[in-house]
């Protein structure tokens, strides 16, 4: 089948024009090795179907980042049949600059010039005829959004892909042209293929060409002995990106009328950019937006209509809620109206999840299947697909409101607004939005890393994630809270929930610092970045968006979430013995018995071998944890059952099957002992320590390899037992806050001194 | 008069003289367009300070003091 690539520079409008060529066939993967998005689909209007290869944004052909690698390894060694080059028409000279190093390349190439309908709209004109004279290749004018000229440039890519094209460079009358033309004739020699390419970037001296053709360089280098260049020396990188863009300047600023003929006009997104990244008004106006997409995501009270109203509950209209239309009606509405976000949640997993999985697990009860049998199918693996799917209504809200960010160039705003913040802590102004995102859910807040560019960067965000507690971490945090002050009758419940809250945000910021300056270490990497002219986004790109988001999600999460909920089933189910158990039972589990061998690990943090004979029902708690935080509190209420009926624990004046799960945190507390410290240090253990599988599975995808993955686990134990251990022994023996802070700093010095002597001695190196 | 670009005041325009500083992000200034002859306009700075905006070649582009500070600038009265 025919191949052609689509290139061109971020923000040129090249996955809307890819979304219009390949419609519903796109299909989403990662390119080896890296987290770059690899995208490919049909295009069936022409004689022949053709397969359209969407590259990675870029603005050059540079060996410094991946995309631009790939892109070029792709035209290099995969040889599509053409190169269709996607160029933003409003911003002609930039976008060109990748063009003239495209054309060096052996390839048909065809140009597609998109947003000439915006540059008629400013009043401008551009002549693409004159263009398609003066670059030598057709130039088709489209326009991506509306769909326009598409059948036209694919009719021209087609019939251009039939004649092959050699490489032509504008380099060909510079201070250069000898040495490009004498390289090219040396590489041509020994038949490598696209000589003329190669020999531009030997010249260049880049360092993937010279490490390719160790033998050729030597010929630029003696060139270099004999040259020098006024204001380039003998850079001949900096000369030929400059007798690029001069090329471009100089050849085709007469192809464009301009209307306005001031250098530094100012437009329409000039004046929404005045507002938005305003000096004092910028940060504000970021927390508010910040706020609106949390509450329309997340809150039970939209605009707090039930609390300035005092609107009733459906208990006290007398609703009945068990019954289908209360059921509904309770999606939208109890005691306050829902916010949209809750209300997709509530509608998907109340009632369209429940009610599709509801018939089989009631067919699978009475198929007359032994018990053990019934609890597996509907308790692990009904459950295990329960808990993928009822992630679907958080990504999809939130990732549309962040693909509305992302497509209207608000984005790129934020990380300038808050990039010298990030910078201290070795982070760029966009990993801002994937931590705070944490608070709602990990699983998006992982997977919208991608717009990190630094591999190390992305590893040290998505690993710092979940201390920022998410929506199904605040049952846990209400419930021991809740307890804590019913049981010991101290404290403040609100205060301990906010002060939790707070130290899952310093425990982040000490470990990303942490790492960035022993494991991920790495330079903060440069930010030079375009900032995109505002535009309203586009309906059909973000349900594109969300379309392959959520297909990431389900295909890479969903095996190590339902397993991994069926294995914790079977370890709470069985006896070591292999005999089935009810739930009640769980006190002879196989995930009992591990977690009382287990048990004295947990002594410093308060919950170990101190509790005696049933301290383990923490263990147990914290790793069903593991299927949903959610389970930490439904835990507690099973064993507290489980406990009144084998160690006669008193529960009458407990309601250990409340929602709110105070009661059952108070049986644990009555049946083990346990202290306040110890309460608190298991709080902050379960912040810390490794998320829900789902969580874990989105990590394993978005890492970039497995050694990656499992520091990642590794980082999630260590780093929970410390914090925890320091939450337990400070509350027990205040002065042991002195130790954790020597600890700190002592850390801190050996880091700093340690990467010092590294550095000299890396200094010494380069001098030697 | 010549100045660094991280100097420059908000409003304040100029034309590229030479850029400095090391491969990775020499290459990145060039390839954005930060070329010798090429002019530019400082728009704004963030709110706290830094990283800056400018407009060069018909678009805008953000970077930071400590790569503003490669490029030098003759600044245009």
């Amino acid at each position: 089948m025919m191949r052609f690539a689509l290139a061109g520079n971020p923000n040129s409008g090249k996955t809307t024009l890819f979304n219009g060529l390949t419609g519903s066939t796109a299909h989403v993967g990662n390119w080896p090795g890296v987290t770059v998005d690899k995208r490919d689909g049909l295009y069936k209007k022409c004689a022949e179907p053709i397969s359209i290869i969407d590259l990675p944004g870029i603005y050059s052909l540079s060996p410094y980042t991946p995309e631009e690698v790939i892109a070029r390894n792709y035209i290099l060694d995969e040889k599509p049949d053409c190169v269709i080059n996607i160029i933003d028409a409003t911003n002609l000279e930039r976008n060109l600059y990748l063009t003239t190093q495209i054309m060096e390349i052996d390839v048909p190439v065809v140009i597609a010039l998109n947003m000439m309908d915006a540059v008629v709209k400013q009043g401008d004109a551009i002549d693409e005829k004159a263009l398609e004279k003066k670059l030598g290749v057709p130039v088709v004018a489209i326009s991506a959004l509306k769909g326009e000229g598409l059948a036209e440039l694919m009719e021209r890519a087609y019939s251009t892909s039939k004649t092959p094209r050699l490489g032509k460079t504008v380099l060909e009358h510079g201070a250069l042209a000898h040495l490009i033309t004498d390289v090219k004739i040396a590489l041509d020699g020994p038949g490598v293929e696209n000589p003329l390419f190669h020999a531009v970037k030997l010249a260049e001296e880049d360092e993937l060409e010279v490490n390719a053709h160790k033998d050729t360089v030597k010929m630029v280098e003696e060139f270099k002995k004999t040259f020098k260049d006024d204001t380039f020396g003998d850079d001949f990188e900096a000369l030929i990106a400059d007798a690029r863009y001069k090329y471009i300047s100089d050849n085709f600023s007469s192809v464009i009328t301009k209307k306005n003929k001031e250098k530094f006009a100012s437009t329409k997104s000039d004046k929404a950019d005045k507002v938005l990244t305003h000096k004092i008004w910028g940060i504000p106006i970021f927390l508010v937006v910040l706020f609106a997409i949390f509450h329309l995501t997340f809150s039970e009270d939209f605009l707090y209509l039930g609390k300035i109203f005092g609107l009733p509950s459906l208990d006290d209209l007398g609703i009945d809620t068990e019954a289908f239309g209360g059921q509904l009606l309770a999606c939208f509405y109890d005691g306050a109206v829902f916010s949209p976000g809750v209300i997709i949640n509530n509608l998907w997993n109340n009632i369209i999840v429940e009610y599709a999985f509801g018939w089989l697990v009631n067919i699978i009860a009475e198929s007359g299947m032994s018990v053990w049998a019934v609890g597996l199918l509907n308790d692990g693996i009904i459950e295990g697909l329960k808990a993928v799917l009822s992630f679907l209504p958080p990504i999809l809200v939130l990732f549309l409101f962040f693909s509305i960010l992302e497509d209207s160039g608000y984005m790129a705003r934020i990380a300038f607004i808050l990039d010298r913040m990030f910078r201290k802590f070795g982070l760029s102004g966009r990993a801002f939005l994937p931590m705070i995102m944490g608070f709602g859910c990990s699983v998006p807040a992982m997977i919208n890393t991608r717009t990190l560019a630094d591999d190390k960067e992305r590893a040290a965000t998505i690993r710092v994630i979940p201390f920022f507690s998410c929506g199904a971490k605040l049952p846990i945090l209400t419930a021991v809270a809740g307890a804590i002050v019913a049981f010991f009758g101290v404290g403040n419940a609100d205060l301990i929930t906010y002060g939790m809250y707070l130290l899952g945000i310093v425990s982040a910021i000490l470990a990303v610092l942490f790492m960035r300056n022993t494991s991920l270490k790495g330079e903060t990497p440069p930010f030079i970045m375009e900032l995109p002219a505002y535009h309203a986004p586009q309906f059909k790109n973000l349900m594109i968006h969300l379309w392959d988001k959520t297909k990431h999600f389900v295909k890479k999460a969903f095996t190590i979430i339902v397993a991994s909920t069926i294995v914790i089933w079977v370890l709470s189910h069985f006896s070591f013995s292999w005999g089935f158990l009810e739930d009640e039972e769980i006190n002879q589990s196989i995930l009992a018995q591990i977690s009382m061998l287990v048990q004295p690990i947990f002594t410093p943090l308060g919950f170990g071998s101190q509790l005696g004979e049933f301290g383990w029902v923490f263990v147990v708690a914290a790793i069903s944890g593991l299927i949903a935080k959610e389970n930490v509190i439904a835990t507690f209420a099973t064993l507290a059952a489980c406990l009144a009926a084998v160690a006669s624990l008193d529960i009458s004046t407990l309601d250990i099957t409340a929602e709110e799960g105070i009661d059952a945190v108070q049986a644990m507390i009555m049946a083990t002992g346990i202290g306040i410290p110890g309460l608190i240090a298991f709080i902050a253990f379960n912040m810390t320590t490794i998320p829900c599988f789902a969580a874990v599975g989105t990590a394993k995808a978005e890492l970039m390899n497995n050694k990656s993955y499992r520091g990642t686990l590794l980082f999630w134990i260590i780093s929970s037992f410390i914090v925890a251990a320091a939450v337990y022994t400070i509350g027990s023996w205040w002065w042991t806050l002195f130790i954790w802070a020597a600890a700190v700093i002592l850390t801190a010095w050996c880091v700093i001194s340690y990467n010092k002597k590294a550095k000299e001695k890396l200094d010494n190196q380069k001098l030697g | 008069m010549q100045k660094k670009l991280d100097e420059f005041a908000i409003g304040e325009t100029g034309v590229v003289k030479a850029v400095g500083g090391e491969g990775k992000i020499k290459r990145r200034l060039f390839d954005m367009g930060i070329t010798p002859g090429a002019e530019i306009l400082l728009r704004k700075k963030a709110p706290l300070g830094d990283p800056i905006e400018i407009t060069i070649r018909g678009y805008e582009l953000t970077l930071r003091k400590t790569e503003a500070q490669f490029v030098n600038m003759e600044v245009k009265k």
